[in-house]
């Protein structure tokens, strides 16, 4: 069996004087390997996952942080497994994310999977200064594929958002899905629904409004040209839909 | 004028005039998202119910009682800027402009009756301050203030008020057996305990809970556009 992980990985961005975006900070940690795959004005990353994981007890970390100017889009090579540790801890996945004046940050990596008998904590931090602009999805899927098919419970995510902008919060929510959550699949939480998401856009014209007959909302959040698209759907495929304007 | 605030010592009755349905705060008319539930096939008889009240309990009830718990200590402050960042948290908790929208209408109308019934300058003050309402919870709060409860107090009403004004709407909505759903909320009550202390815990760390549930900000977006209903929200 193998030992928690701790990791720490940094993304920065900067302008690199000829209408690019340069990336001074790329550091991998741990598990998470980072590859810069695309130049251009918009620097692009994919993380990708070198190991199984998050494991129980593993405690991993990204900050990103996109200075005034620059433009950044971060995906994933694959989804993130949440996975079961030795001794019963949770998990713990900490993003941070500062995005500058004239900046803008693309964060759309693809579903956190929660498996059978894992438990996770997601808390992300974002940092918007005024005129920074945004693009964040958010992807939740209790169970694999296989666990729910041999009739398994899912595993627990949790997982907090806040988000400021320009010093004010504009949006703060945590969901806790999962066995041991109170009532988490219940009316007025997922609803037999096995997948959960968000799209944030901030700056950016908002994504239209979803259509009738689906469990999505568009959400225009108190700050400024801030919406929240937040959708529900039976598995993760559905989802994207939902969720891709 | 004459002094009419009333001394101190009568706490209790306080407490049950707040939560008592008949209070003139206007929350009889809102149904905390259980009309929309209804309608989308979520809640058809008591179980569901009771799944529906212990999720909004353990979200926006345990939101609502530590922000409220908060707005108890805060208002002891004469420096308005501590309120005024609780509205904001609240603000910041409330993605949905409907839920929004009925919070500080709420706010408005609690604000109105405990200025008649419990005059205080805190209350003037978040009167001043927010001539569009603030959010319920923070007026809760403050009203506990001024009419001498305390943060603990302010917490277990809104947890309270979080699962009742939904139990009762059920009744008219689903013909639902009051005595059934009097059961069911008296089931609930270790639990409205249990989230009241979590909330109290929250509010004195400072560490204010976010706890949302993602139906309940759907199905108010959806409940906002009808044009016929019973209920406000």
């Amino acid at each position: 069996m193998s030992t928690a992980v701790v990791a720490d990985a940094r993304i920065t961005a900067r302008p690199d004087g000829r209408g690019g975006t340069a990336l001074p900070v790329l550091a991998g940690g741990g598990p998470i390997a980072l590859r810069r795959t695309r130049g251009g004005a918009t620097a692009r990353v994919t993380v990708i996952g070198a190991m199984a994981g998050p494991l129980g007890g593993d405690r991993l970390a990204l900050r990103i942080d996109v200075r005034p100017g620059a433009a950044l889009h971060v995906g994933s090579a694959a989804a993130t497994i949440s996975l079961p540790g030795r001794d019963g801890r949770p998990a713990r996945w900490d993003l941070d994310f500062t995005v500058a004046e004239d900046a803008e940050l693309h964060w759309l990596p693809e579903p956190v999977v929660a498996a059978t008998g894992s438990r996770l904590l997601t808390r992300t931090r974002i940092t918007l200064a005024a005129g920074a602009r945004l693009h964040y999805r958010e992807e939740q899927v209790l169970g694999r594929h296989h666990d729910l098919a041999r009739g398994a419970p899912p595993g627990r995510l949790t997982s907090r958002l806040t988000v400021r902008q320009a010093g004010r919060p504009i949006l703060d929510q945590q969901t806790d899905l999962g066995p041991g959550a109170p009532a988490w699949d219940g009316p007025a939480s997922l609803g037999g629904h096995r997948a959960a998401g968000h799209l944030l856009t901030v700056g950016h014209p908002a994504p239209p409004v979803p259509p009738p007959g689906h469990d999505a909302a568009l959400l225009t959040l108190p700050g400024t040209d801030a919406t929240l698209l937040t959708a529900l759907a039976p598995d993760a495929l559905r989802l994207r839909r939902l969720l891709t304007p | 004028m004459p002094d009419r605030t009333p001394a101190p010592g009568g706490a209790t009755a306080v407490l049950l005039l707040l939560a008592d349905g008949r209070f003139p705060a206007g929350g009889h008319a809102h149904s905390g998202g259980a009309e929309a539930a209804v309608r989308a096939g979520r809640i058809r008889d008591q179980d569901d119910l009771a799944a529906f009240l212990t999720g909004r309990l353990h979200t926006t009830g345990l939101t609502a009682a530590a922000l409220a718990a908060a707005a108890t200590a805060a208002a002891t402050d004469p420096d308005p800027d501590r309120l005024d960042d609780l509205d904001r948290a609240a603000d910041a908790r409330t993605p949905s402009p409907a839920l929004r929208a009925t919070s500080r209408r709420l706010g408005r109308q609690l604000l109105r009756a405990a200025r008649a019934a419990w005059p205080h300058p805190a209350l003037d003050r978040l009167a001043d301050r927010h001539p569009r309402g603030a959010h319920h919870p923070v007026v809760l709060g403050t009203t506990a203030h001024a009419a001498g409860l305390t943060p603990a107090q302010a917490a277990s009403l809104a947890a309270y008020e979080s699962v009742n004004g939904p139990a009762t709407a059920c009744v008219r909505l689903l013909g639902l057996d009051p005595y059934r759903v009097a059961a069911v909320l008296a089931r609930l009550a270790p639990e409205l305990d249990a989230v009241t202390a979590e909330a109290v815990r929250a509010a004195e760390q400072g560490d204010l809970p976010a706890a949302s549930a993602p139906l309940l900000d759907i199905l108010a977006e959806q409940h906002s556009t009808w044009k016929v209903r019973l209920f406000a929200s």
